[in-house]
């Protein structure tokens, strides 16, 4: 258990050099100018990183898997679709495009909507086998995928301009209005959620231990699954979709702190998402000079690591 | 005590339980016996509150199961089903301590490690503690399940088949600490029992479903007889007794 504590204070100790890093080299004395809005993609990424953990985690302790995420069950997906349809139905200048508050609220309901229908369908029955449910997800991904392609095909060449803005996920042109909002949904969601972290610990137990331990195993299920997708709806709206972000984070963390304490679990997910994103758009911005965006890093490291995890999970099964 | 009262469950068109109405006696062991598919697991199920009931009640010293709170229910009667899939890797110590949250919520406090210790104890389980339980043979999973359940501490243990897929040598060890659990602790065990012979050798009191009814249900020197085993299993089953116990020879019978 110490050890997992100093694991867990080296690896803040690491956020804190990442952010010092990225906030402060060459900032050349801009104060008014580059400082705050670094601070600002340093918040983003903060909250981005959180809100993945915490979803993948929980996620995959009441799905009882450890390879599929909301992301890749097709809420990436989804946003994508809502995206190509607000602009192919009521065009770029109208309101639900152009205001990203208005268009951030949007992709919110439709994502969250979208997963409570899936999980319906999906979860209603325990110890379906990983893969029919990998590959419901792949199945409902790539249709919605087709959708909007589409409609991206029949689409004015301009107006699809505004759609490729939204299908890499970014921090370079963040809308600060967006993040205080994000970040009252996500500190509210995770408040309320942590208090469920002992009844999660149970819940990897499987259905009947858990009701056996006294935890009302399906509403603790559902309110999890409605906090999960609300968290990754969140920061797809803000930023994006990064469709392996979270496999990777929460990954890294079960192999890094072997334990079943979701409050430790959690915690090393979110420092590790938060080292990933705000170190990584360290090296893309310094490195790399911008030749390159995060999440195609961060996509194609998460793609090769999901590759990995279905060997292996083949190979033992 | 635990009464039920003309409980039943349909699954698709068939009566899996079909109006069964039994008390469970305080203080003692009571075996469900039965042929496959006789309704003895759903019934377990039902009396615990991992399934539903479609009709009839279960009354906890005389009031409805389904008024329980979760966590007070989970400190009187506990219960382990036969399949125990996990996706996380727990020390045997790590499982018999979950036997806890229904007081402790996972902070453990000093009194829960002590029972946390008992119970380990009691299922002879102290040097491997600490070993993963994938590591373990299914004798001692089983064992470190059972010793979850102990540590839980309730009135009513109640068991689905504890003894599938062990051995002889694990089963009778299983069966004599669910013997001093009832008669060193005082609990109550309902136990789900696929061979008669543990059923007639270990417990005070049987109860017999077959189709989803109780066909027989009284102490256990009146059920295993060959005429109630006929009624019971469709079978004519000689009986021997030997050492004072009664052994039913059906490997022959037709």
């Amino acid at each position: 258990m110490r050890s997992n504590k100093t694991k867990l204070l080296i690896m803040l100790a690491l956020v804190v050099v990442a952010t010092l890093l990225y906030v402060f080299q060459d900032l050349n004395g801009s104060y008014h100018y580059a400082l705050p809005r670094r601070l600002m993609k340093v918040l983003a990424m903060a909250i981005t990183g959180i809100a993945i953990a915490y979803a993948t985690v929980t996620f995959q302790t009441i799905t009882h898997n450890r390879i599929l995420t909301p992301s890749i069950m097709g809420i990436d997906s989804m946003y994508m679709l809502l995206q190509t349809l607000i602009i192919f139905t009521l065009g770029s200048a109208h309101i639900a495009a152009a205001n990203s508050t208005v268009n951030f609220f949007i992709s919110l309901v439709g994502m969250v909507g979208f997963a409570l229908i899936l999980y319906r369908f999906m979860f209603r029955k325990e110890g379906q086998p990983i893969f029919f449910l990998l590959l419901v997800g792949i199945i409902v991904g790539t249709l919605l995928g087709s959708l909007t392609t589409f409609l991206q095909v029949l689409i004015d060449p301009n107006e699809f301009m505004n759609v490729q803005d939204k299908m890499f996920a970014s921090f370079n042109n963040v809308d600060v209005s967006l993040v205080w909002i994000a970040l009252v949904i996500v500190v509210v969601t995770i408040a309320y959620g942590w208090t469920k972290m002992s009844e999660l610990d149970v819940l990897s137990l499987g259905r009947d231990n858990a009701r056996n331990l006294g935890v009302n195993y399906d509403g603790v299920v559902k309110t999890m699954l409605i906090l999960s997708a609300i968290l990754i709806a969140t920061s797809t709206a803000l930023v994006g979709p990064i469709t392996f972000f979270g496999l990777i984070v929460a990954n890294l963390a079960y192999q890094f702190f072997h334990t079943y304490k979701h409050s430790v679990l959690v915690t090393g997910a979110m420092l590790f998402s938060m080292i990933a994103l705000i170190g990584g758009q360290w090296i893309v911005e310094r490195v790399f000079t911008f030749s390159t965006t995060l999440s195609v890093i961060i996509n194609f490291v998460g793609g090769i690591y999901f590759i990995y995890l279905l060997l292996r999970e083949s190979r033992s099964s | 005590m635990i009464s039920v009262k003309e409980i039943s469950k349909v699954f698709g068109k068939k009566k899996v339980v079909d109006a069964v109405t039994v008390d469970i006696q305080p203080g003692k062991i009571t075996s469900f016996i039965g042929p496959n598919g006789a309704g003895k697991s759903t019934l377990l199920s039902m009396v615990s509150r991992l399934m539903n009931a479609d009709s009839g009640e279960v009354l906890l010293d005389a009031s409805d199961v389904k008024t329980f709170k979760s966590n007070d229910f989970a400190q009187r009667v506990s219960i382990l089903k036969q399949s125990n899939f996990m996706n996380v890797r727990l020390t045997i110590r790590e499982l018999v301590a979950f036997g806890r949250f229904p007081y402790s919520k996972g902070r453990l406090t000093a009194e829960d490690e002590a029972k946390v210790d008992q119970a380990i104890e009691y299922m002879n389980l102290v040097e491997m503690q600490d070993s993963f339980l994938d590591e373990l043979s299914g004798g001692q999973r089983q064992r470190a399940f059972i010793a979850m359940v102990i540590a839980q501490d309730t009135e009513y243990v109640l068991l689905d088949e504890p003894l599938n897929n062990l051995d002889m040598k694990h089963s009778v060890q299983i069966m004599k600490i669910l013997r001093k659990l009832v008669d060193e602790l005082g609990k109550t065990v309902v136990i789900v029992l696929h061979d008669i012979n543990f059923a007639s050798v270990y417990s005070d009191h049987i109860v017999a479903l077959k189709d989803g009814r109780i066909v027989k249900d009284g102490p256990t020197n009146e059920i295993i007889n060959t005429e109630a085993l006929r009624e019971i299993y469709d079978m004519d089953i000689p009986i021997q007794e030997l050492d004072n116990c009664r052994i039913c020879v059906y490997f022959n019978s037709k």
